[in-house]
């Protein structure tokens, strides 16, 4: 396709512009129209951490109240130990369910936001001009599907409630841990602090070596993606041994990178867990001390659940880097989703629609039931008055010119009309701008300068989907869709009867060779009809346009790719499709071209030569030559 | 075919024997935390005479040494895991690209381009890190298990009970969930694929969509699919969050019922059967278990989702090459003569059809045959059998009077040199991709230098007529090819292509459609250069193009896998069928006469 392709190399991490607003962004589509059940789910975590932290008070309560006055005192346990533990289970118990039920919310916030986010992203793209997708790769694409969207389930089923529950816990254990001992909680800070620089640090090195692992990552897929794509090459020169070498050099680069990355990433588990259990340690003996001394009413009981919440404090602060982390990292992907969102979409000004027609009193005038008939409804702003203009397919390009980007012009002046009927063929080398001219007839591309008029109506006046559905369109590249042949050939109106269906494929040739398969046409085609030959998936796509039955043609390159003989049966399909409408081909093969009322021949975007065939070959120019080119031996 | 993948961790095998050892030093250390704390509250605090701040330091102290012991154990296990699952990835990437190398082209057939780079990189990738898991967690979680087990029956056998069901319980009930959520989620991620094909389809298929305006069908179908989705997937993360509440109430009744239990044993034995430190020791404990059952948990589902990845790469590794040398492999080709001896030929072993039937075809050393057909008539095929690209099914093809099934497969394709259909370029100099034509059995080879291998290259890219164009490049022939050769045109990489073949001096040359993208002037100047330049090579040439045919000494016409006619240009004229259509089709009346390809 032409136009600029922008790929963003694979293993280089985009940085993001305005990570701020981008963040803002995020946040107000994750929470839109859903803030009840934010709340909800915010309100659960907070009761769960509170009968969590409760759990873990009650081995204070366990030890000084029931077991340390046991064995002080009388030798038998308190008679409100049972209703203790009632007491608590009930709490915890409440607890569950407060965490289950936020569970429960989150499956289904998470499921509708990314549903939300696909159906809203597939229909902005539906309605992007084709533009969009000359200068965008399609494999960038569909990784914002894949990818991209992923993006939203863990920041909205892990991130957001991660940071809400660490944060909550942070402060419901601190109060506690307070509550219990002020100097002993202050210890923890300090210890605690210490953890998260050594983390910080080790995480920072192992950071490092990512990067390189990254790069080197992206090395040895591209040296294999090179390689398996060219093996048979490979295979024919002799050349494994080369291919070998050069594969262990960049393999092993990797290899010690990876392992530097994981190395230093390991290490934060270990460290994590020993600098919190020597942390345990610490505040046990200092605790212990303070225990026996009694200093400010510390007990026993209660360092054993000092303990116990120290243990999960440091938690949820190591879990608010991590959350924080992937949310930066995520960014990069709602950036993209955002830049998709924000394409301009195809803008359409256009008013003349097209009706059903039936000749009435006075002249034509619209009718609600099908007729056959068509015709373009045009209301005229200064007169206030509505006129019907019969479709029959005349089409005048009036000096138009035409650019992909501004620095390079691809039509230069371009004049040729065609009346209803007509057959006109465009012939010229590749880049001639053949494809060029039929794809501004259905305003896939906007034109420059000049006029493209269709049945004498502006066709930016024209509404552009009432534009394309009278113009039928048979491509080099057929792209059939998943689904059965009838599904298919169907897609050209999607209300046809089978015996529609089965006419349009008889006009097309299509209908002797569907019999044949297994099921007839109930036979599902998957992988853009990898099941079919080419010559089958075009015949196809000629069912496909016949089914339509547009005024207008376009037949681009429609047999480019087909050996000879297949083409004779193409062919005929395609002849009995030309028949009685107005047909643009770009040829390939002078028998398509050479009955033609008119031929163009396009040279670097301009018409140099115009007229039949025999007038063309009587000048003895441009279409001379490439017409006896071939005789050269 | 685990084992397969593991016979993959050769020189790595010391680390990942060392590596589990560590990390169940690691569990070691920290399970005697707890149960140092519960000596330091029975026997410091709660000593005898209101506490012992002696024991409560010693007991303290050792506590940190089992801490700083276990943070040892867990960094080497994390170093030598690292090197393990890393040493791993490399050996097996090494390992399937070497492979592969000796795989032929049916072999390459099999398993796709996609197929093959996929199992190089992804596949590769999750191997590793479900190794790396499984080295450093498998061992760990089961060990912390039951060590935390074994310490709880120490301090109290009855309370240890308790956990032992509750351990019964759990894993019961997560194994169940396990089973039943890998079934909803292989359900699932076929309709997530479906998704993603058609967001494919749309996207490739655009200019359809817009050409017969069906946007809203479209988003129609994709709102369809994404709502079934998100029903399946809702479905499935609804199973799984059952797990949490199951776990947590599981802890808390076992904790809480240790409570009981034990504040009794504590008060009525009098500190004998139980003490307050112990309790406290097996509180720790029973949070350590139902932890680590979840990490097994984990774990093992880690593993099965790089089961399948695990498969694909056995699939690769156990695959055995089509094509081998044999035994007593013959290295020198007499001369470039070439005859099909009842060839019969098929991809597949079990198919019905032969792709190609009963072929007898002599041609003589210097001669230049063209083959002409339609798609599918097997031009390609017959040609593939010269070079052993693929082996016959039946039959024989001999080269310079023998089979070429005993020549070295070297030697052979050194002297029988192929210019594919579907031809890449790789990344790297003019020169360094035509190099690639310069025998590795030559003498010379180690001392070519490079004003001799230019040499080289400029006379193939005269003969292929792509000298004047390399010529006007500002770099000349050190001008860097990109990767596919996306910066030259097509009939640019076509003619390279077959310079490349023309750098190893050939006695046959096989051109397979090459010059599809080369305007009729220059390809009839190939033609030209060759009759003149290398009168001694056997030229065959596939073409669609007649006028790229017609002028060969002999013109083989194939049709449905059979031989329909040989002959010159006129006797085919005269005498064949399908030679005359296709001569019509493409003159006169019917010329194909669109300038593909002009530079």
């Amino acid at each position: 396709m032409p136009g600029p392709m922008n790929r963003v190399p694979r293993g280089v991490k985009p940085t993001v512009e305005n990570p701020g607003k981008i963040f803002l962004r995020l946040m107000k589509l994750v929470f839109k129209g859903n803030m009840l059940k934010w709340i909800f789910i915010a309100v659960c975590i907070f009761l769960s951490v509170q009968a969590t932290v409760q759990g873990m008070l009650f081995t204070q309560t366990l030890i000084d109240k029931h077991i340390t006055p046991a064995l002080n005192g009388g030798g038998s346990l308190s008679e409100t130990l049972p209703a203790d533990i009632l007491r608590v289970a009930l709490i915890l118990a409440g607890g569950f369910l407060a965490a289950y039920l936020q569970q429960l919310v989150q499956v289904f916030l998470t499921q509708g936001t990314m549903q939300r986010i696909r159906d809203r992203m597939f229909e902005h793209m539906e309605s992007l001009p084709i533009r969009y997708f000359d200068s965008h790769s399609h494999g960038d694409i569909m990784s914002m599907y894949t990818n991209d969207v992923d993006t939203f389930r863990q920041m909205v089923s892990m991130s957001i409630p991660q940071l809400v529950n660490s944060i909550i816990t942070i402060v419901s254990v601190l109060i506690s841990m307070i509550f219990l001992n002020g100097w002993l909680t202050l210890l923890s800070i300090f210890l605690i602090g210490i953890m998260i620089l050594i983390t910080k640090k080790v995480s920072g090195l192992s950071g490092k070596y990512f990067v390189k692992q990254q790069k080197d990552l992206g090395a040895v897929n591209g040296y294999i993606e090179e390689m398996m794509t060219g093996q048979k090459v490979v295979k024919v020169f002799c050349h494994e041994e080369e291919s070998i070498k050069g594969f262990k050099a960049l393999n092993d680069g990797l290899c010690d990178s990876a392992y530097n990355a994981n190395r230093y990433a390991n290490l934060i588990g270990p460290i994590n867990m020993q600098m919190s259990n020597v942390n345990y340690v610490i505040i046990a003996v200092v605790g212990a001390a303070l225990a026996m001394g009694g200093v400010g009413g510390f007990t026993l009981g209660g360092l054993a659940s000092f303990l116990t919440l120290n243990k999960s404090f440091s938690m949820p602060i190591n879990q608010i880097s991590m959350q924080f982390a992937s949310v930066i990292m995520s960014l990069a992907g709602a950036d993209r989703i955002f830049k998709l969102l924000d394409e301009q979409s195809e803008t359409d000004d256009g008013y003349v629609t097209l009706v059903n027609a039936r000749e009435g009193a006075n002249g034509l005038e619209e009718s609600e039931e099908r007729t056959g008939r068509w015709a373009w409804k045009h209301f005229h702003k200064a007169s206030g008055e509505t006129d019907y203009v019969e479709l029959k397919g005349d089409v005048v390009f009036d000096g138009v010119d035409f650019s992909y980007v501004p620095e390079k012009q691809i039509l230069f002046d371009v004049k040729l009309f065609a009346k209803p009927g007509q057959k006109i063929a465009f012939v010229g080398s590749t880049g001639a701008g053949k494809t060029t001219i039929t794809n501004l007839i259905n305003r896939f591309y906007d034109i420059q300068d000049g006029k493209i008029r269709y049945d004498g109506i502006n066709i930016n006046k024209i509404k552009k989907n009432d534009l394309r559905h009278s113009l039928g369109i048979v491509l080099q590249d057929t792209h059939l869709f998943t689904g059965t042949v009838a599904d298919n050939i169907r897609y050209g109106k999607l209300d046809a009867t089978d015996e529609e269906v089965i006419a349009a494929a008889k006009l097309a040739n299509a209908h002797n060779f569907i019999k044949k398969l297994p099921k007839g046409y109930d036979t599902q085609l998957t992988g853009d009809g990898a099941n079919l030959s080419q010559g089958q998936r075009q015949l196809l796509s000629i069912a496909r346009a016949a089914i339509a039955d547009p005024p207008v043609l376009i037949l681009d390159e429609a047999t480019s790719s087909i050996d000879t003989r297949t083409e004779k049966i193409v062919q005929r399909g395609m002849d009995s499709l030309m028949k009685g409408r107005t047909t643009f081909v770009i040829a390939h093969r002078l028998s398509t071209v050479q009955n033609s009322d008119c031929i163009m021949v396009l040279e670097q975007g301009r018409i140099v030569e115009r007229g039949t065939h025999d007038e063309l070959i009587e000048q003895k120019g441009r279409y001379y030559k490439l017409y006896t080119g071939n005789s050269i031996a | 075919m685990i084992r397969k993948i593991l016979s993959y961790v050769k020189e790595y095998k010391a680390a990942s024997i060392v590596t589990p050892c560590f990390m169940i030093l690691e569990v070691i250390m920290e399970m005697i935390v707890p149960y140092l704390m519960g000596i330091l509250v029975d026997d410091g605090i709660n000593a005898e005479g209101g506490g012992n701040l002696g024991v409560i330091l010693l007991v303290g102290g050792f506590m940190i040494v089992a801490a700083l012991v276990g943070l040892f154990a867990g960094i080497m296990g994390g170093k030598y895991g690292a090197k393990a699952s890393t040493g791993l990835a490399k050996n097996l990437r090494q390992g399937m690209f070497e492979k592969i190398q000796t795989f032929s082209f049916s072999n390459i057939d099999r398993f796709s381009t996609a197929g093959l780079v996929t199992r190089l990189t992804t596949d590769v990738t999750n191997v590793q890190n479900a190794y790396q898991m499984a080295l450093r967690m498998c061992m760990r979680a089961p060990a912390s298990l039951v060590i935390a087990l074994v310490m709880s029956f120490i301090i109290s056998p009855k309370i240890a009970l308790i956990y032992l069901g509750a351990t019964v319980f759990l894993a019961i009930v997560l194994s169940i969930l396990i089973s039943k959520t890998t079934k909803v989620f292989s359900q699932a991620f076929p309709k997530y694929d479906e998704l993603n094909a058609s967001v494919q389809e749309n996207v490739s298929g655009i200019r359809v969509v817009k050409a017969f305006v069906r946007e809203d069908h479209e988003v129609k179908k994709f709102k369809k699919a994404s709502a079934a989705i998100r029903k399946i997937f809702t479905k499935a993360e609804l199973l799984i969050s059952i797990n949490n509440p199951v776990m947590n109430i599981t802890s808390y009744t076992c904790i809480l019922l240790v409570s009981w239990v034990g504040a009794n044993m504590i008060v009525n034995s009098g500190q004998t059967e139980l003490q307050t430190g112990d309790l406290i020791s097996l509180l720790s404990y029973c949070m350590s278990i139902l932890f680590s059952l979840m990490m097994v948990s984990m774990v093992f589902v880690m593993m099965t989702m790089s089961l399948a990845s695990m498969r694909r790469i056995g699939e690769v590794l156990s695959e055995e090459p089509d094509i081998t040398n044999p035994e007593n492999p013959v290295m020198e080709i007499p001369d470039g003569s070439i005859s099909f001896n009842g060839v019969s030929f098929k991809y597949d072993k079990q198919a019905q059809e032969n792709i190609l039937d009963d072929i007898n075809v002599s041609i003589k050393a210097g001669e230049t045959v063209g083959i002409i057909g339609g798609t599918g008539s097997g031009k390609t095929t017959l040609v593939s059998l010269i070079s052993r690209l693929y082996d016959v099914s039946d039959g024989s093809v001999l080269v310079g009077g023998r089979d070429v099934r005993e020549y070295d497969i070297e030697t052979l394709r050194d002297e029988v040199s192929v210019v594919l259909q579907k031809n890449v370029l790789f990344s790297g100099s003019i020169t360094e991709n035509l190099s690639w034509g310069i025998r590795r059995s030559r003498p010379d080879r180690d001392t070519l230098t490079d004003e001799q291998i230019l040499e080289e290259c400029k006379r193939a890219c005269k003969l292929a007529c792509i000298d004047d164009f390399v010529d006007s490049l500002p770099d000349g022939y050190n001008t860097r090819i990109e990767q596919g050769g996306t910066n030259v045109s097509g009939g640019q990489k076509q003619r390279l292509c077959i310079a490349r073949a023309l750098v190893k001096k050939p006695k046959i040359l096989v051109l397979d459609d090459s010059t599809s993208a080369v305007d009729t002037a220059t390809d009839a100047a190939i033609r030209n250069a060759f009759a003149n330049e290398i009168p001694d090579t056997t030229k065959i040439i596939i073409s669609q193009r007649i006028m790229s045919v017609c002028h060969a000494d002999r013109i083989i016409v194939m049709d449905d896998g059979r031989v329909s006619g040989i002959g010159t240009h006129d006797e085919l004229l005269k005498n064949n069928e399908i030679y005359k259509d296709i001569y019509e089709s493409q003159t006169g009346a019917d010329a194909d006469f669109d300038e593909r390809g002009k530079d």
